[in-house]
């Protein structure tokens, strides 16, 4: 038993106890931030070290055996995507550095951003039920603090459907929870699979499957549920939209992927068809939505909705490549897209405007910051040999072994679709001449806006990142089979937490 | 009794979507409150419902047998009662702050 697993929980808590007590210091408030996402990025590095070479951890909170009390268990798939949210959230913090006024400091950001990110590790560690549910819960008060702070109508009314749509989600889960508990008797996930599996499942698991479906869909905004997001991620400032484009919508994806390998077993054909073309719509409409879009961040909220679709993909087809696929897409989706929403906040920082069509000159001014900006478009269009690629390829391979052509037709489309879209604002906003707007928003033709260090050095070394896991996929690639395979292995993960007794 | 509160469960499922497909954004935020208590109702009935069988073993028996009123959903509720009351608080601030806020000029251009 492995008691550092409550780190990853317990850090960000002290660290907005800590913010707390400097509640009229917005500067210290930052150096804790950095600080204390420094140490909690070495935990969260530590404990990936540890589920790799020792196998899948587990801590029963208050030494209560399995079934009876909350579980932390933290497989591959949980500790890759700890890691990353310490990343994410670190890079937020240096971010936020210079981007976000002390003004907003002074009504708690840096608190909330911490409780936001103990909500996200809680809802990827934990390994009970209605813990999800209450770890989401953290999150989504959290977001619907940063979303609003800041108080300009846009905001409000981003905040309110924001609001609206995950409370219904939270609802549904609720009452799914609720019948689950009822018919099984636990609400411990592995001990829930345990049960599904066993001589007698429950007769109705395909009706609280879908509830659970529809609940997860929304907050991952699967197709035809994913209208809020692009209402409400683009009016926060870009520090805020980067960590909720990165992170929010994978816990969703997250609890989709284990519901649905763990708790519910396969053979449910049905649910993983409709999950299959639940993902080809979401690539489809999600990227043509992006297209028209002349505002930057409504055209990458799109976007991101539909690269949702690659990450479900896998569920749908059902195959451990087809998994690997997605979860190497995850890796390089939550560092792609948090680095995507950094570059709208460059971009407006640099043009004063959040239309693309009164844009331009950005490469001539900034050269460095565009190149940056070119090859993660690349990356997110999946060209070879950056990292969206590598995801994409798995996943059309999977889908070519079964026979899925329809769905490789539709991947293929939206990867070029995708790359349009891509090349669009890059020629908009880099390449071409500065617009007279432009020139009248800057006031003088020869303007060169400095741009703040902390601002420029995360979202390098974020492209940086991504463009490593493009060139070298091996360790990500042996990391997103080797969480596939324990995905797929539920008798291991049943045995991890329920400690060999059946 | 189970039957009842199955009628009961539908009805405010049904009064909390129809208050949110109104066109008025304080009839979203009592919707969102029905919708939560309903959850609560629903959770509560799956605990069964049995009058003076409490959870209690008497001495020497190892196992609780028959029918008894199971604490666990009564536990959840209460967690989920805590979360939708700070929720439904936030929502109301949220909604009232939205009436306040006028569209400025520069609001407007972003």
């Amino acid at each position: 038993m492995n008691h550092f697993l409550v780190l990853p929980i317990v850090i960000p808590l002290s660290c907005a106890v800590i913010s707390f007590f400097f509640w009229r210091r917005p500067a210290l408030q930052k150096v804790v931030g950095v600080v204390g996402s420094s140490i909690w990025f070495a935990v969260t590095l530590l404990i990936l070290h540890t589920v790799r070479r020792e196998g899948i951890q587990v801590t029963q909170l208050g030494s209560w055996p399995a079934p009876f009390g909350i579980t932390l268990v933290a497989d591959t798939l949980s500790a890759v995507l700890v890691l990353l949210t310490g990343l994410i959230v670190l890079t937020t913090f240096i971010v936020s550095w210079s981007e976000i006024e002390s003004q907003r400091v002074a009504f708690g950001y840096c608190p909330l951003l911490h409780i936001l990110a103990m909500g996200i590790c809680g809802a990827f560690l934990t390994g009970d039920l209605f813990n999800l549910y209450v770890w989401f819960e953290v999150m989504l008060i959290a977001s619907f603090v940063l979303l609003g702070l800041g108080g300009k109508r846009p905001q409000l009314e981003a905040t309110i459907k924001y609001v609206a749509l995950n409370l219904i989600a939270s609802a549904l889960f609720l009452a799914g929870i609720g019948v689950l508990y009822g018919v099984v008797g636990t609400l411990n996930m592995a001990d829930l699979a345990q049960q599904m599996r066993g001589p007698s499942p429950p007769n109705l698991a395909p009706t609280l499957a879908t509830l659970l479906l529809i609940a997860f869909g929304i907050k991952a905004a699967m197709f035809p549920l994913f209208f809020w997001l692009p209402a409400s991620y683009p009016a926060p400032p870009p520090p805020v939209s980067a960590v909720f484009a990165g992170l929010l919508t994978k816990v969703g994806v997250y609890s989709l992927l284990r519901s649905f390998t763990l708790i519910f077993p396969p053979g449910n054909h049905t649910s993983l068809q409709l999950i299959t073309l639940l993902s080809a719509l979401t690539m489809l409409v999600g990227i043509l939505g992006a297209i028209p879009q002349k505002n930057l961040r409504r055209n990458f909220s799109f976007t991101l909705v539909s690269h949702i679709g690659y990450l479900l993909a896998g569920l749908g087809l059902f195959s451990p490549l087809a998994m690997a696929g997605s979860l190497f897409y995850l890796v390089h989706d939550i560092v792609a897209k948090t680095c995507l929403f950094l570059f709208s906040g460059i971009i407006e920082r640099l043009t004063m405007h959040s239309d693309i069509t009164k844009m331009g000159g950005i490469y001539r001014s900034h050269p460095l910051i565009s190149g940056c900006f070119f090859l993660l478009a690349l990356s997110v269009s999946g060209i070879p040999p950056l990292s969206g690629f590598w995801g994409k390829l798995l996943l059309v391979q999977a889908g070519l072994n079964g026979n899925a052509y329809n769905l490789v037709a539709v991947m293929l489309l939206t990867g070029l679709l995708t790359l349009y879209s891509m090349m669009k604002i890059w020629s908009e906003v880099f390449w071409k001449d500065s617009t007279r707007d432009a020139l009248v928003a800057s006031r003088s033709p020869e303007r060169v806006v400095p741009l703040p260090m902390p601002l420029v050095i995360p979202v390098v070394c974020l492209v940086g990142i991504s463009l490593l896991m493009g060139l070298f996929p091996s360790p990500v690639y042996e990391l997103a089979s080797e969480a596939s395979r324990q995905m797929f292995d539920a008798d291991a993960y049943i045995q991890a937490v329920m400690g060999g007794k059946r | 009794m189970e039957v009842e509160l199955a009628v009961v469960v539908g009805a405010l499922y049904a009064a909390g979507f129809y208050m949110m497909m109104r066109r008025n954004i304080f009839k979203l935020v009592l919707g969102l409150a029905l919708l939560g208590h309903a959850a609560n109702l629903l959770i509560f009935t799956m605990g069964r419902l049995v009058r003076g069988h409490p959870p209690v073993m008497h001495t020497r028996e190892i196992q609780l047998r028959g029918l008894f009123a199971d604490p666990i959903p009564e536990a959840l509720i209460l967690t989920a009662i805590v979360i939708g009351f700070g929720i439904q608080a936030f929502a109301i601030v949220l909604v009232k702050r939205a009436h306040q806020t006028p569209w400025t000029d520069e609001t407007r251009l972003e």
